[in-house]
């Protein structure tokens, strides 16, 4: 973040740089239009990816070389610049791997479902969210799941979690990390193949 | 693309990172070296930023489950307000639809656009009245509105419609002597000399020979039907859905080859490059491959027609020549 001169006192926000405002904006536009096609993203990838186990990676990967073509210029539709980012990764993927039938991996028929179907309906998501977060914590370890209703729910800082549970800080660190992020991945409906693993 | 591969660290790793980041920012005393330290983490790479802002935006949400807290327990310090922020703007979601607005208001009487893309351009044309129409490699089209239809002169190239039906204004393709005329559909164009390829993907569709006054033919096209159109004939068949999905591949600019012989390979390859790919001899031309190709892909098809069948290939920089 650039820094606002410490004399400024305007209410209007100081540029100190035009790289940070970019920054800044790419970081809004992120969060706002590109994270909320998570879980299409990912049934995308599921769908068209064998290897299961590189979906998180390729979930990353798209996210940054969206995010850094953002920094540039921000794209004026998210949801196909995503979509396309993905399938063009997918390919250059195969690519790599050297294997020719390509289509194999690559379901043009998919592609096109995926592309041109919206995603579930925003309010339907928003509605049953509390319900699966729930479920989510519910599914949690026990003394995970306790550390994140004392700290998440009940307001308590670290501290007063690591007191009240009777276990070191780390051990408290530990459980809300792993807590977060079941949360946030639930959040996001990428709980759907965690179910049919475990 | 500068750190496209960050794989010092999977995305599992950095994500109990940008988690482990995050909650100690928000259940521990953070103080000026922290947040100094944290900025420089995320100054590391993008991964770990997206990271971090996926974590820091799903982690606002979670938010919701404070409903459940209990009152009985002791309570601690407040929630975070920004939290609720982040949150109300994660749910606004509505797709920027930034039409790039064009003519056809539909009262006005005659307006008129043409758009055309070069070899090897694919664009996407979005209508005021909500119907998009894609153009493929080297395609000039014209629209216009003529008596109260909406007219797009196919003029060369190929373009896939996705059309608004509006049974007060119909909407007509037009290449050279023929029409197709929408009834609520999906379909795609395709004009070469002397001939009008039409894909019909979803809804129906009129075709017309437009000139040929006596003889007119006419036909109903319904989902799947491929007809093809010359000055004196016209010709529909069934297509499977996947031999669909693979004609229309360059909307995802790839091309889709199933026991495609080099030649044909090597043709629709030339529709989308200035660099062109020539076979030689008939030994070579009838080889057969499968496999998808980027709609740019020339030199990595001549490498693969290489690799695969022991071709002889030589680029001049406007010709790949590929030869036994």
């Amino acid at each position: 973040m650039a820094e606002a001169p410490s004399t400024d006192r305007d209410d209007t926000p100081a540029h100190s740089t035009a790289a940070g405002m970019t920054a800044s904006a790419a970081e809004e536009w992120f969060v706002r239009e590109v994270l909320p096609l998570e879980a299409a993203l990912m049934q995308f990838l599921q769908h068209n990816w064998r290897n299961k186990s590189d979906i998180a990676d390729l979930r990353q990967e798209v996210y940054v070389q969206v995010y850094d073509a953002a920094l540039k210029q921000i794209p004026d539709r998210a949801k196909p610049f995503v979509f396309k980012t993905a399938r063009n990764l997918l390919i250059n993927r195969v690519r790599q791997l050297q294997i020719i039938p390509i289509e194999a991996a690559v379901d043009v028929t998919a592609l096109d479902t995926a592309v041109d179907v919206p995603g579930p309906e925003q309010t339907a998501v928003v509605r049953d969210e509390l319900r699966r977060l729930q479920t989510a914590l519910d599914h949690l370890p026990p003394r995970c799941r306790e550390a994140v209703v004392l700290g998440r729910i009940q307001g308590l800082s670290g501290r007063e979690v690591a007191a009240r549970m009777g276990i070191s800080e780390q051990a408290v660190s530990v459980y809300l990390i792993n807590g977060i992020r079941a949360l946030v991945n639930e959040v996001y409906g990428a709980s759907s193949d965690r179910k049919v693993t475990s | 693309m500068s750190g496209e591969r960050d794989n010092a660290h999977s995305a599992t790793d950095i994500e109990v990172q940008a988690a482990d980041w995050l909650q100690r920012e928000h259940f521990w005393d953070w103080s000026a070296g922290d947040q100094t330290a944290l900025e420089s983490w995320l100054a590391e790479s993008s991964a770990h930023r997206v990271a971090y802002l996926r974590m820091k935006s799903g982690f606002a949400r979670t938010e919701r489950l404070v409903a459940l807290r209990t009152p009985e327990k002791g309570e601690g310090r407040p929630l975070w307000p920004g939290f609720l922020g982040l949150a109300a703007s994660v749910a606004a979601i509505a797709v920027l639809s930034v039409a790039g607005a064009l003519y056809l208001s539909r009262g006005s009487a005659s307006s008129e656009a043409r758009y055309t893309t070069p070899i090897g351009g694919h664009e996407l044309v979005r209508l005021a009245d909500g119907s998009q129409i894609e153009l493929n490699t080297d395609t000039a089209l014209r629209l216009s509105m003529e008596d109260g239809r909406r007219i797009a002169r196919l003029e060369r190239g190929e373009a896939y419609f996705q059309i608004t039906h509006d049974e007060a204004h119909p909407f007509v393709v037009e290449t050279a002597g023929h029409r197709v005329t929408d009834l609520g559909t999906q379909f795609s164009v395709r004009d070469e000399p002397g001939r009008m390829e039409v894909i019909l993907v979803e809804g129906r569709a009129r075709i017309d020979s437009a000139s040929a006054q006596d003889q007119k033919e006419s036909a109903v096209l319904v989902p799947g039907d491929l007809a093809v159109a010359t000055i004196d004939s016209m010709a529909i068949r069934k297509e499977t859905a996947r031999d669909i999905a693979n004609a229309l591949g360059w909307r995802h600019d790839l091309l889709i080859f199933h026991d495609t012989t080099l030649a044909d390979a090597a043709a629709s390859l030339n529709r989308y490059n200035r660099n062109k790919l020539v076979i030689e001899g008939p030994a070579a031309a009838r080889l057969t491959i499968n496999g998808t190709f980027g709609t740019h892909d020339v030199e990595f098809f001549a490498r693969m027609a290489q690799s695969l069948f022991r071709l002889h290939a030589s680029n001049n920089g406007t010709t790949i020549t590929i030869s036994r």
